[in-house]
């Protein structure tokens, strides 16, 4: 019903697949306060859309107030500022802002920003995938705590989450100092960086993919092992095809919170210009010196980046819906 | 290959090795990348004991800090309250044009860098905004004074409590309420004794992240703070102040209470989810 990005991520619960839909086309009667229209009978779709006013006469009391206040509110405290924004940089000097954007800089700290995001994205899509799978399916002690721990970096502060990593991934730390002796440094290095962005943006696969694997009807894998597929071959064909919308919109939402993520990212980057200095940092850095154009400049890339993103969600969301309705 | 009997169990779960390995790798990695974090905090927090953790929660930058930041969030949290209310009452009770876009909108924040969210501020109220010279000649100070920490806490939090409830009521319908309505019962009357009860749950948990959000944001404060110790500084400010002073310990005191903050409300968050069944789970951000 909502086109949100992030209010109803996965589908909504059922036990069977034509009962949620049923379910769904209730909802949808009920609150458009329309009877149902059954399939024989329904118009030609351009007489619905005119037939159909801004807002059907209801008797609740409050539209008006409601969303006049919700419209003043958001105007004020989320339009306003953006839209602020956007004008500041389109104001700016067209050859300054391409300078800005291009210098080697702000490209190496996007390139940072956006590769360690995607790397972490992929980490995640497939442990995210593994502790989903697990969680759904297996039984063993502490099941539950771990499903609860899987939380835990939505709801720990990012300052907090950044200086725990650092001290443990630190030369002197209990992860840091057996990595040392193989060679490999994480804290103060780019790799730091995509161990924060491996942190933050867990929960968002295991709990896009958690309900659709709770769905799945058991009946189709027991129809594929009587056919005569092999677990292996029924995990592949059949399951993970049915996963897979869930697991883009995770993987995309997972993305799009670690391209902008900047708490947790600074302690353990070490803040290298060149090396590790994410895009947030930068233009942190930028408003420091005053260069509010520059930082402006930055902004105004990234957000266009991560709205081009959040339609990419959208999208996403829309089709497995349909993908699920269809099934 | 010997094709034996079948149970449905069989066919529907992995040999034992290859469970066990499962488990083993997905615990391996929840100990690593979320246990073994939070016990950090705590072991380098006590790193010199009792007294020195509660000697540096004792200090006065400190308490000015947990001051700041239940302030900030005292403010922030009850308005997203309200306006999470009357946008979900607008959506979910009523159908119009342009809500997708509308529900889209109120979710925004939550796609934009934190670093952005207190930006966007400081280019409207800073000195070199828009509004900041007004302003400032009427002797408003915004930008790194408190009010420029409740806006840019309440842009981050702005959609927890909304989002929360707009599924809900779209599930709940509007019979009841038409129901109170046709007995008599006014508009007041029945958002109090019908919708209410019927949304208290749920109200709950939003209103449960949204304040562990507002009290734990970093960035977007970060931007508008201007880090003035005693006066601007939240308590994850203070953290960092205190990391970049390498007074290990007391950084990790302070941080050490918010990760029971965040802790606390997980527990309160499970309750909630136990009370009224799984519906309400994974949604939380």
């Amino acid at each position: 019903m909502s086109s949100s990005a992030l209010l109803d991520r996965a589908p909504a619960r059922g036990h069977d697949p034509s009962q949620r839909a049923d379910a769904r086309v209730e909802t949808l009667a009920l609150t458009q306060a329309l009877p149902p229209i059954s399939a024989d009978e329904t118009p030609p779709r351009g007489t619905v859309v005119s037939s159909v006013p801004w807002r059907p006469r209801s008797i609740i009391p409050g539209f008006g107030l409601t969303l006049g206040l919700t419209l003043a509110w958001l105007g004020l405290i989320v339009m306003l500022p953006l839209v602020a924004l956007f004008a500041r940089a389109a104001s700016l000097d067209t050859q300054r802002f391409i300078d800005t954007v291009l210098s080697d800089r702000v490209l190496a700290a996007l390139q940072l920003s956006f590769g360690a995001s995607l790397a972490a994205g992929v980490a995640n899509a497939v442990f995210g995938s593994l502790l989903a799978w697990v969680l759904v399916r297996y039984r063993f002690p502490g099941r539950r705590l771990v499903d609860a721990l899987i939380d835990v970096p939505f709801a720990l502060p990012t300052a907090v989450a950044g200086i725990a990593l650092t001290a443990l991934y630190a030369e002197n730390g209990w992860l840091g100092a057996p990595l040392a002796e193989l060679g490999i440094k994480v804290a103060f290095t780019p790799v730091g960086v995509f161990v924060a962005l491996v942190f933050i943006s867990l929960p968002f696969v295991v709990r896009t993919i958690e309900p659709v694997l709770e769905d799945l009807s058991p009946e189709i894998e027991e129809a594929a092992a009587c056919l005569g597929a092999s677990r292996w071959q029924t995990i592949r064909r059949v399951i993970f095809p049915t996963l897979f919308p869930a697991l883009a919109t995770g993987f995309a939402l997972a993305f799009a919170r670690a391209v902008g993520e900047y708490g947790s990212v600074i302690f353990i980057a070490g803040n290298l210009p060149m090396v590790s200095e994410i895009a947030p940092l930068l233009i942190v850095i930028k408003l420091e010196e005053y260069a509010y154009g520059e930082a402006t400049a930055v902004a105004a890339v990234m957000l266009m980046i991560s709205f081009a993103l959040l339609l990419a969600i959208n999208l996403l969301q829309r089709w497995s819906r349909r993908h699920l309705e269809r099934r | 290959m010997a094709v034996g009997p079948r149970s449905a169990i069989s066919a529907r779960t992995e040999p034992r090795l290859v469970r066990w390995i499962l488990i083993l790798v997905a615990l391996l990695f929840v100990s690593t990348f979320i246990v073994l974090p939070l016990v950090t905090v705590f072991t380098e927090a006590l790193r010199q004991g009792g007294r020195a953790y509660f000697a540096a929660l004792a200090d006065a930058d400190a308490r000015a800090a947990i001051g700041l930041t239940l302030t900030v969030a005292a403010i922030a949290v009850p308005l997203n309250l309200v306006f999470g209310v009357l946008a979900a009452w607008a959506i979910a009770k009523f159908e119009f044009r342009g809500k997708s876009l509308l529900i889209t909108l109120i979710d925004l924040p939550f796609s934009v860098s934190p670093v952005i969210s207190g930006l966007i501020y400081v280019l409207l109220f800073g000195l070199q905004g828009w509004l900041g010279p007004f302003l400032s000649e009427q002797g408003f100070k915004i930008i790194f004074a408190v009010p420029g920490i409740v806006l840019a806490t309440i842009f981050v939090t702005f959609p927890f409590v909304a989002r929360e409830l707009i599924p809900l009521m779209q599930e709940q319908g509007t019979d009841e309420e038409e129901a109170a309505l046709v007995l008599g019962a006014s508009g007041w009357q029945t958002f109090w004794r019908v919708t209410l009860p019927n949304i208290r749950w749920g109200l709950l948990y939003g209103v449960l992240l949204c304040n562990a959000r507002a009290m734990g944001e970093f960035g977007a404060v970060s931007v508008v703070s201007g880090h003035i110790r005693g006066l601007t500084n939240t308590m994850p400010l203070h953290v960092e102040i205190l990391y970049n002073e390498y007074n290990f310990v007391a950084s990790f005191a302070v941080a050490s209470l918010l990760a029971l903050l965040a802790l606390v409300t997980l527990l309160l968050k499970g309750v909630i989810e136990w009370k009224v069944g799984r519906g309400l789970k994974g949604r939380g951000h």
